[in-house]
């Protein structure tokens, strides 16, 4: 499994701050692509990816049991 | 868990604790920054805005910021709070405090800290206006991140 968090406008529009994947291996490109597919969601190209907590690039590879992170631009300060 | 250097908190953030954190007996001065909420942009009138953050990763970026301006501003002390929910007009949001032997450095680190916030700490705000409510991004007009990730390493963007 591995547990995706959401923030901000992307939880708003999926409708919960998490969701789960039944998923053993898949890139950060790649979870971008299904969670669009899945969802709909409008921030997902302009939003970075973090898994466990530090961003990740495009390429890199997310495995069952990481957290990965949704993070649209973000507007702290 | 007091005396954090870098939190994010629920509750009013007290500036005064901030100072206290980065005293020095080294420090010829202490700089703060104190981000409050505004009420009107542009032509909107905000009632009041709503923080969220992804917690344990933004109190790791705040440290990261922490560790960058003591690369680049050596004998510097960094000390920043960030405060998360419903925030009226007025109340501060976020709290930068340095301190420095030399004024100067804790001008710059100062303002460096704030940027840098904006570019990497997982935080958003909604803005609720009196006809409506949205979340904000991109206040750096950055559309897409760059190579896919904002810039995590110390890079110069003085």
């Amino acid at each position: 499994m591995i547990e995706v968090l959401l923030f901000a406008q992307l939880q708003e529009e999926v409708g919960k701050d998490k969701v789960l994947l039944d998923i053993k291996e898949i890139t950060v490109k790649e979870i971008k692509y299904q969670l669009q597919s899945q969802f709909d969601l409008s921030q997902i190209e302009a939003s970075m990816v973090a898994v466990n907590e530090a961003y990740a690039l495009e390429d890199d590879i997310i495995r069952s049991g990481d957290t990965v992170a949704i993070i649209p631009p973000v507007s702290g300060g | 868990m007091r005396n954090k250097m870098f939190e994010i908190v629920e509750e009013p953030i007290s500036v005064e604790s901030l100072i206290e954190k980065v005293k020095d007996r080294n420090a010829g001065a202490i700089t703060t920054f104190i981000g409050t909420v505004r009420e009107i942009t542009g032509e909107k009138k905000t009632v009041y805005l709503e923080y969220q953050a992804y917690k344990p990763m933004a109190e790791k970026m705040l440290a990261q910021i922490g560790k960058e301006i003591n690369q680049k501003w050596s004998d510097t002390k960094v000390a920043i709070t960030h405060r998360i929910g419903s925030l009226d007009i007025s109340e501060i949001a976020v709290v930068i405090a340095v301190s420095s032997p030399h004024r100067k450095p804790a001008y710059q680190a100062n303002e460096y800290a704030i940027e840098r916030i904006k570019q990497i700490v997982p935080i958003w705000k909604k803005e609720q206006w009196e006809d409506g409510e949205a979340w904000i991004g991109d206040q750096l007009e950055n559309v897409r991140y760059r190579a896919g990730k904002p810039d995590v390493k110390d890079e110069d963007h003085d």
